[in-house]
């Protein structure tokens, strides 16, 4: 495992403005996240675990501090950079799976690439596969409404995965599911994780939060703790 | 799978319209009733004014036409066997040939009124006598045979020239060339017969039915076995009117001196005649009325084209605003998939036109469709330019960009974060 870093934090600031007072959704995080390490982001409701997912995927900017993504300071980027960036080196999977409903299972999947000036058949081969690793094959021409939770946030994952993204990050994703598909969902994780993927997820839960090798945990927009840890799947 | 992002975001569009169908249907009503009115109005204008402009040509546009107007009649003569004299003299007529500048051939007509009959057919058709010069001036085509000729003048001939009704009604199964026609009491010899002046549509008058058609015979003839004094009986009274020339038609040299030759004849008619007897005709001054009448409608019409267009627009507009709306945690998704800016408004301008161009392609159908139900029903010439569903489908289209920047707009314009939080 290289040491490179993904994703380099430093001294990053996040202030939303409500009137005269000021929230510091993040307040001076500063940390880093190598190549194929395994994050787990936990924290009180409110203490900026979101703020700090939307930051790591640029689609927003510290308001000061620098975080430099792959290298490249995200502060330098104008918004159509900053949407590049999204739809090469990132990949999303949200709580409410967030698919497109007009669209049917492999478009969805696609969509990250539709935004990139070139993909050809090997992505679409690419996609096809994603779909049969996700057990969608036969749902391949379904839109989002015709599957269940866990098959829609396998389509999602799926989606995450197209443009093999440099980092995959997850808001909650299995906050919606019940126990049995969460745990479907979480063991793709470290299966993908195992497989060499940069992974950050955003969990309440502790037991969830041991399969990652690193636990971060968030306060009123501060580092509370950082350790990283044996993981669950290494132990057994 | 398609691999033109353009077309991909139409598919994509199209499909999203489809998840409401009765919405975008409605939308596109307004555009749809905008651009069928717009070309089927602009077919039922052009015909009209086509068939004015036919009409205004077949005077002759370098022709001033002055007729005899019977003036009201004077009640205090009680007598009820008198005669009326009235019209152009052919005192005016000689004025206008030998004084009047820029005036090329002076054509007289009187129109005469007797019946004509071959075996047990008979009608009364426009008689009308006139010079061998009347054929040019006024640009009639022959079908066959000759028009009357200055040696029928000098000789007085009873030779006679029928127009296609005529002709049609009187020997339908055979040429009229040769044919003997009985006017009033007197026979006359068919030496032509005029081509229709209009393309002809139907078939020819049924027997009984009556028939405008003309006839015309040598000027001088006329004079020779009819004078100038006709009985006219009406109502029981008898009248008689003399009436020297019915129809005076000036062909003028130059078009440019029409008017010139016009205010003249005014001025010299009403410096002779103490009643207004008469009318002056300029179809040039038709054609000019006649254009500026198109105008005003081309006008009128642009403005209930632009009007339903806006209305449309704003319709779509609306909906549209809605949409982006609706549809904000779609644009929070696209944007954190790495949709630029550019792509957003894209994605919602081609919705729009979508549904502009789906309405204005409907609207064209249906504005074709219209002017040929007005012309089978209310029998009225339509003529559908290639232009009018041009500019109708292209406006259309252009409506639906217009209306659609600013709600396509709205939608790039939102914050990814706010956009995704939004339920
Ligand atoms: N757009 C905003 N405007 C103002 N304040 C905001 C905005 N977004 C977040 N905040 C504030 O920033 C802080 C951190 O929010 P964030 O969403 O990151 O919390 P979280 O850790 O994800 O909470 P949860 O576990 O409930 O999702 C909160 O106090 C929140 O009120
Ligand atoms: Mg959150």
């Amino acid at each position: 495992m290289t040491s490179e870093a993904v994703a380099e934090f430093d001294k990053v600031e996040r202030v939303y403005r409500m009137g005269s007072q000021q929230v510091y959704a993040l307040n001076g995080v500063t940390f880093d996240i190598k190549r194929g390490q395994y994050w787990s982001i936990m924290g009180a409701s409110g203490s900026g675990k979101s703020t700090l997912l939307n930051l790591l995927g640029c689609l927003d900017r510290p308001t000061s501090g620098t975080y430099k993504l792959a290298g490249r300071d995200v502060n330098t980027l104008d918004d159509d950079e900053l949407s590049a960036t999204r739809s090469k080196k990132l990949g999303f999977i949200f709580q409410s799976y967030n698919l497109i409903p007009q669209l049917n299972v492999l478009d969805n999947i696609m969509v990250p690439l539709f935004y990139q000036d070139d993909w050809g058949d090997a992505d679409l081969a690419r996609a096809h596969m994603l779909a049969s690793r996700m057990g969608l094959s036969d749902r391949i021409d379904h839109r989002p409404t015709e599957l269940s939770g866990g098959q829609q946030q396998r389509v999602a994952i799926a989606r995450a995965l197209v443009n093999d993204p440099e980092l995959i990050l997850a808001d909650e994703a299995t906050g919606n599911l019940d126990s049995q598909t969460a745990k479907e969902i979480l063991d793709l994780f470290d299966e993908l994780s195992s497989e060499g993927k940069t992974l950050v997820f955003v969990t309440h839960e502790a037991h969830v939060a041991e399969r990652a090798s690193h636990v971060l945990r968030m306060k009123d927009g501060r580092i509370e703790d950082m350790r990283q840890q044996s993981r669950v799947g290494e132990r057994a | 799978m398609i691999r033109s992002p353009l077309l991909r975001t139409i598919r994509t569009g199209i499909h999203s319209l489809m998840l409401h169908k009765l919405r975008s249907m409605l939308t596109t009503l307004g555009v749809l009733f905008g651009t069928s009115s717009v070309i089927s109005m602009l077919a039922i204008g052009e015909g009209a004014s086509y068939e004015a402009q036919e009409q205004i040509k077949l005077l002759g546009s370098q022709n001033v036409i002055l007729r005899s107007v019977k003036p009201p009649d004077n009640p205090n003569s009680s007598s009820n066997s008198r005669v009326i004299t009235y019209g152009i003299t052919d005192a005016d007529f000689q004025r206008i040939e030998q004084t009047f500048p820029g005036v090329g051939h002076v054509v007289p007509v009187r129109m005469l009124q007797q019946e004509i009959r071959v075996a047990d057919r008979a009608l009364n058709p426009r008689l009308m006598a006139t010079t061998p010069l009347y054929q040019e001036v006024t640009g009639r085509l022959l079908w066959e045979g000759r028009f009357i000729s200055k040696e029928d003048e000098r000789n007085l001939s009873n030779v006679c020239v029928l127009g296609t009704e005529v002709a049609r009604y009187l020997f339908p199964f055979e040429s009229a060339l040769g044919q003997r026609v009985k006017i009033g009491s007197d026979y006359f010899t068919v030496v032509g017969t005029l081509a229709p002046r209009i393309s002809q549509s139907g078939t020819p008058a049924a027997p009984g039915t009556e028939v405008t058609g003309e006839i015309f015979i040598p000027f001088q003839t006329a004079r020779q076995w009819f004078g100038k004094l006709q009985v006219k009986r009406r109502a029981g009274s008898r009248t008689m009117e003399q009436v020297d020339l019915h129809e005076v038609v000036i062909e003028v040299t130059d078009p440019k001196s029409v008017p010139y030759v016009a205010a003249a004849t005014r001025e010299m008619l009403q410096r002779f005649h103490k009643t207004p007897d008469y009318e002056v005709v300029v179809p040039l001054e038709l054609l000019a009325r006649a254009e500026e009448t198109k105008r005003i409608f081309s006008i009128v019409l642009g403005s209930i084209a632009g009007i339903s267009l806006l209305v449309g627009g704003i319709g779509i507009m609306n909906v549209m605003l809605a949409t982006v709306t609706e549809r904000t945690r779609e644009i929070g998704i696209r944007r954190a998939l790495g949709a630029k800016r550019r792509d957003i408004v894209t994605q919602f301008l081609v919705e729009t036109v979508c549904l502009s161009v789906g309405g204005g392609l409907m609207g064209v159908a249906l504005g074709l469709a219209i002017p040929l139900v007005v012309e089978h029903f209310a029998d009225m010439r339509t003529i559908v330019t290639l232009s009018a569903p041009v500019l109708a489908f292209t406006i259309s289209a252009g409506t639906g960009v217009l209306f659609g920047i600013y709600p396509a707009w709205r939608a790039a314009a939102m914050d990814p974060v706010e956009a995704l939080r939004h339920e």
